[in-house]
């Protein structure tokens, strides 16, 4: 692990507050003020969320900030109901005070010139791909989105990321919407076809991991963000454990909440993790 | 010469990070004068264990990491100076596969500039981890705090970490003294298992009481031992309750992985001119 240069903005813990909640499909969707987080926000980065009653904290996925609001800047996530931690931000109402951390890990690599890129993302972690792709069509870059989940109610809204992309392709696996199948299904075929330069891809190991091995059969380069447990999220307990080969060729273990949760796809261990 | 004990608030080992993490979260005083255990330290790096390390239980979490670290010289060259030049007053905590490992390690961070004492980790809740040596004997322990005094200047403290079983916490304390050790740190994780049975170590809320019975057991028997409290601080009431029982100082461990900012919020509260410092 070489040095990291100085980073004259990182992550701050402060007291934020529900501002906005609606449920939408499977999910719960927050609307969050926790000042100084959105202004630091670069997409792929994440916040950890304190829980009442629980130690560890729970991690989200930013899927869009707002500079300015009603409330100042606001960041919303996309919460899955998955245990008693998730379920009581899920039902949280408005007005809950929450501390939040944030913006935690390393975002996604933007390229330095306008390239082709596709982003691929399943279920609620597709939520980090919708601001990456308004960055990357500020850089004027042809940008290709695929969302896919389960099944329809699992599914993120790819309407409003339509009209910063060229195209986008709805999986769901049930077929209950869009083209029936899993990323891991049409990810060799999607890839070749969009000629991405850069594949971005967001969402369990399966997709991740066929994310980047079809960016490298055509040469393209592969940035994925890697969700494993991160109890703390803030790179203190070596707890979220991420296999890697390092820019030397060695094998380490780093930590997916500081060193990721984005990493180029071609240095993940997938057989380790 | 007898060595200063750090405190009154210290991080507890395997919960800083780096050190350098908890920038972002150290208040207006940044890092300068923050008294930090280090993750521990062995001579050649560690991968740690496989996923998942930590889990949430009620009350606390049950983990077993495996001392992931990048060995001692990536220590030396990189995070130690980076901590020290951050003003940091660094503890580091570390565990070896024999006694002459600890020597060793004993030995040459007594010539890195900068390292502010050590602390021996010889109350793992089970073996510490693949490859290390079997500390929880009180013999054993002792032998290993002995020989880290020896390689370590006499006016820098040395601390061994025990872990909170009442029934051993004297013995082990006693011991561990006479060996040479400034202080005894009283609390660690409490064994016990994941929840498919793998075994692990339980650290949180649910310890405070049980270390906290074992500081007072230690200063009732050896009322000349001083004690760090480790278990369960997580805001100034908790940290009193172990002053209040003779502790001279305190580790926050756990609570900084739900806060990061703990430890800045107990160093504005708990400065060495309060009541209990006394
Ligand atoms: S979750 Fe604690 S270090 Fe990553």
């Amino acid at each position: 692990m070489a040095e990291r240069p100085a980073e004259p903005r990182g992550p701050v813990h402060v007291d934020g507050e529900v501002v906005a909640t609606k449920r939408v499909g499977g999910y719960r969707h927050l609307t969050l003020t926790a000042p100084g987080v959105p202004e630091r926000f670069r997409a792929g980065s994440f916040v950890a969320v304190t829980v009442e009653g629980h130690v560890a904290r729970r991690a989200l996925w930013i899927h869009r900030v707002r500079a300015s609001s009603a409330f100042g800047p606001t960041l919303d996530v996309v919460v899955d109901v998955r245990g008693s931690g998730t379920a009581w931000l899920a039902a949280q109402p408005v007005g809950t005070k929450v501390a939040v951390t944030g913006p935690l890990g390393r975002p996604f690599a933007l390229p330095k010139e306008a390239v082709s890129c596709l982003l691929v993302g399943e279920g609620y972690a597709a939520a980090p791909l919708f601001p990456l792709a308004e960055r990357l069509r500020e850089r004027g870059c042809a940008v290709s989105l695929v969302v896919s989940a389960p099944d329809e109610a699992h599914l993120l809204s790819a309407l409003e990321a339509r009209r910063s992309v060229r195209s986008v392709t709805v999986l769901t696996a049930d077929g209950s919407v869009g083209q029936r199948g899993t990323a891991a299904d049409h990810l060799d075929d999607l890839v070749r076809r969009s000629r991405a330069d850069v594949v971005y891809a967001a969402g369990p190991t399966d997709v991740l991991r066929s994310a980047a091995s079809a960016a490298e059969q055509v040469g393209a380069w592969s940035q994925v963000a890697v969700e494993v447990p991160t109890p703390c999220g803030t790179g203190l307990c070596h707890g979220c454990p991420l296999p890697v080969v390092g820019e030397d060729g060695v094998d380490r273990v780093v930590r997916a909440c500081a060193e990721g949760p984005v990493v180029r796809g071609d240095r993940v261990r997938w057989d380790a993790l | 010469m007898s060595a200063r004990v750090p405190g009154p608030v210290m991080v507890a080992a395997g919960c800083g990070g780096t050190g350098r993490e908890l920038e972002a979260y150290a208040g207006p005083a940044g890092l300068d004068g923050l008294d930090l255990v280090t993750r521990s330290i062995t001579l050649d790096a560690r991968p740690g264990g496989p996923g998942p390390r930590l889990v949430e239980v009620p009350g606390g979490l049950v983990n077993a990491v495996g001392l992931p670290n990048p060995g001692l010289e990536h220590f030396l060259a990189t995070e130690l100076p980076w901590l020290v030049r951050a003003g940091v007053r660094v503890t580091v905590s570390v565990a070896g596969a024999t006694i002459g490992e600890y020597a060793d390690l004993a030995r040459r961070l007594s010539r890195a500039p900068g390292v502010a004492g050590l602390e021996v980790n010889v109350g793992a809740p089970d073996e510490a981890g693949a490859g290390l040596f079997e500390v929880r004997e009180p013999f054993h322990a002792a032998s290993v705090v002995a020989a880290v005094r020896r390689e370590f200047p006499a006016d820098r403290p040395v601390l061994a970490k025990l872990r909170p079983d009442v029934s051993r916490i004297v013995e082990g304390a006693r011991a561990c003294h006479e060996a040479g050790a400034t202080a005894v740190v009283v609390g660690n994780a409490v064994p016990a298992a994941f929840p498919d049975g793998r075994a692990g170590g339980l650290s949180g809320p649910a310890v405070a009481p049980i270390a906290l019975r074992c500081v007072t057991a230690v200063r009732d028997a050896l009322p000349g031992v001083p004690t760090i409290g480790c278990g369960g601080v997580r805001d100034a009431a908790s940290a009193r309750a172990y002053l209040a029982a003779g502790a001279s100082a305190v580790q926050v461990g756990t609570a900084l992985l739900h806060d990061p900012t703990t430890v800045a919020r107990l160093r504005d509260h708990l400065t060495p001119t309060s009541e209990e410092m006394r």
